[in-house]
């Protein structure tokens, strides 16, 4: 329908008489109310009269035009006549009106300054330093009320943590740790061959498993897998206000909660880096015997000759470091976390990406220090 | 229209073998306040899920405006589903979005309305619950009565003719649960929706119902109905009148 067939302009002295016919439904179609307002703003008229005899239906799409009307009327300050609208257009006007918008509420959509952006991001780091530090500390506290055996620890969520934290693992530690071994034989493999040293792949596999590629890819996996899962938990307590509750009866959620969780990885994780190690070198041999004329026993004996026991002891102690800081940093998100669903999604990613960068930060620097002890 | 806006008939609730409630039967008037009483546990929010098509009944017909929600097949249902308004006992708001686009979502999902429009939509519906300015606020930066409040406008968004809400005094303080009680009399008086709600909140029912069921845990099916302010003076069921005066 056309605009001018749902409303009849009709002007006498200062008074313009509205009146509204038909259906005035969004699906029926409302008319655009700025070609109305041009025609009042030509006219000027002093006083507004609004009828409605052949009103037909209504919904928010006639009180959404309404609204626009008589707030244009407020700032020309017009006076505005409503009395004849239908009545439950009327109590719906009222109510619109009769919470009157509170100052100060409506926040600008422009976009913050550059300098602000930076400035407010360097506060955020800097209370999130802060923030990660106070949990070091009360990490540490935790501890050393454990030491002294004051500690609320339970040792059935212990047990709970390492078994969620390890056994269940084995299946993706087995996948990842196999395919690791064998493109790292096979990638090796190729280029020793062109010196006929097939053999050093055992080398090669023995020594990338144990120093590094093990501890590393554990820790990976143990980062999207239970950092994650450690964020995701704590952050829906602070949801549910379980973490308040703990720490109004006088239970440190830290000592109940992520000590737990920090010693299950403490433990699991050396644990199921032995373990990715063994199936690491198992993918290398099953790649050199199948692949490269380089029988199981060879490859054995090669590994036993060449790979001492103190690069699986590196590898272990970094896995012992890795399995600290993928629980720190996934129970210290989750603690962080807001209160709503999304921070709760944040706060995952959040552990995931900061494990991932505190995994490596640390391989790089105990490299460089077995560098200059000469290990 | 005389037909009953909601009817169901011979509804059995069942969580697998467990049934909750059984053999129930009611009609909802077109424009009225109808309330689903009874004690915690008896299975009153159950019954909302069956009846905004969450969960599908054990056995009998549920029927809105005359359509078989579960012979219809799963879009007609969904249809039905989204055109009826409901408010969650939280509000429901998703919080990675403000209470603008909360409110603007089923405009823009459902309705062909441009920008302009469902923004206008929006502040009209914001300012009907008292939450005129509050658009770009998230669902965490406000209170619990104020997400409750900007749930209703979510839920009135597409102008329903039917809204379903659960618990509406819940977590609130009493003068904004009477402000909400308010707006609902509003809503059905000035738009005429009809209005299914649980409620075990006695003020609450007795300031907006019109009608009720009363739901018992024991017997598993409605052992009272009408007009709770009936209901308190004639009822001679014991455990009716103990919930309706509160007495032990």
């Amino acid at each position: 329908m056309a605009d001018h067939q749902k409303y009849q302009y009709a002007l006498k002295n200062d008074t313009l008489c509205l009146e509204l016919t038909g259906t005035w439904t969004f699906a029926a179609g409302i008319p655009e109310i700025s070609a109305l307002i041009n025609r009042i703003e030509a006219d000027n008229p002093r006083h507004l009269v609004l009828t409605c005899h052949q009103l037909h239906d209504w919904d928010s799409g006639l009180m959404t035009f309404l609204i626009e009307l008589i707030d244009h009327c407020h700032q020309r300050q017009s006076t505005l006549d409503r009395d004849a609208l239908p009545d439950g257009v009327k109590r719906l006007l009222d109510l619109a009106y009769a919470v009157p918008e509170r100052k100060g509420a409506r926040r600008s959509i422009l976009g913050q300054p550059v300098l602000a952006v930076i400035g407010n991001l360097t506060i955020e780091m800097h209370r999130n330093w802060n923030d990660l530090l106070k949990f070091i500390g009360n990490v540490f506290y935790a501890l050393l009320n454990l030491i002294r055996g004051r500690a609320r620890l339970r040792l059935s969520d212990l047990f709970y943590q390492i078994e969620a934290a390890g056994p269940s693992a084995l299946a993706i530690i087995t996948l990842i740790s196999v395919l690791v071994g064998m493109i790292l034989a096979f990638v090796g493999a190729v280029q020793l061959r062109l010196f006929g040293a097939e053999i050093f792949i055992a080398n090669l596999v023995g020594l990338g498993m144990a120093r590094e590629m093990g501890a590393m890819m554990t820790a990976i996996i143990m980062a999207g897998r239970t950092g994650a899962a450690y964020a995701a938990q704590l952050g829906t307590m602070q949801v549910n206000e379980e973490i308040d509750a703990l720490t109004t009866m006088g239970i440190s959620p830290v000592e109940f909660l992520v000590l737990p969780r920090l010693l299950a990885l403490c433990i699991t994780l050396p644990l199921l880096c032995i373990y990715a190690n063994f199936m690491g070198i198992l993918g290398g041999a099953i790649v050199s015997a199948s692949l490269f004329d380089v029988s199981f026993y060879q490859y054995y004996q090669q590994i036993q000759s060449f790979v001492p026991l103190r690069h699986f002891a590196i590898g272990l102690t970094k896995a012992g470091i890795f399995g600290v800081l993928v629980a720190t940093a996934g129970c210290f998100r989750g603690l962080q976390c807001g209160r709503s669903a999304s921070a709760v999604g944040f706060a995952a990613t959040s552990a995931v990406v900061t494990s991932l960068v505190l995994i490596i930060v640390a391989d790089a620097v105990i490299t460089v220090i077995c560098q200059i002890m000469g290990v | 229209m005389n037909r009953p806006h909601l009817q169901i008939n011979n509804l059995t609730m069942a969580y697998g073998e467990t049934i909750i409630q059984q053999k129930l039967t009611f009609s909802v008037r077109r424009g009225s306040i109808f309330v689903i009483m009874g004690g915690s546990g008896c299975g009153k929010s159950t019954l909302l899920r069956h009846l905004i098509g969450l969960m599908e009944p054990a056995t009998g017909d549920i029927l809105i405006n005359g359509v078989n929600l579960w012979q219809a097949d799963a879009h007609q249902r969904q249809a039905i589903i989204s055109r009826s308004g409901i408010l969650y006992q939280s509000g429901a708001l998703l919080s990675s979005m403000t209470l603008g686009e909360n409110i603007a979502l089923p405009l823009e999902e459902f309705t062909r309305l441009n920008r302009q429009q469902i923004d206008r939509v929006v502040s009209y519906k914001l300012a009907l619950v008292g939450l005129g300015g509050f658009a770009d606020y998230y669902p965490s930066e406000i209170s619990g009565g104020m997400r409750k409040r900007a749930g209703l406008a979510r839920a009135m968004a597409l102008d329903p003719d039917i809204l379903f809400i659960d618990e509406p005094s819940a977590g609130l303080d009493p003068i904004s649960s009477r402000l909400l009680d308010n707006l609902i009399l509003e809503l059905r008086d000035s738009l005429g929706t009809t209005i299914v709600m649980v409620s075990h909140e006695l003020a609450s029912i007795f300031c907006v119902a019109d009608d009720s069921i009363f739901l018992d845990a024991d017997e598993k099916t409605i052992i009272a109905a009408g007009s709770p302010d009936k209901l308190l003076k004639e009822s001679e069921d014991e455990r009716v009148r103990n919930f309706l005066t509160r007495t032990l």
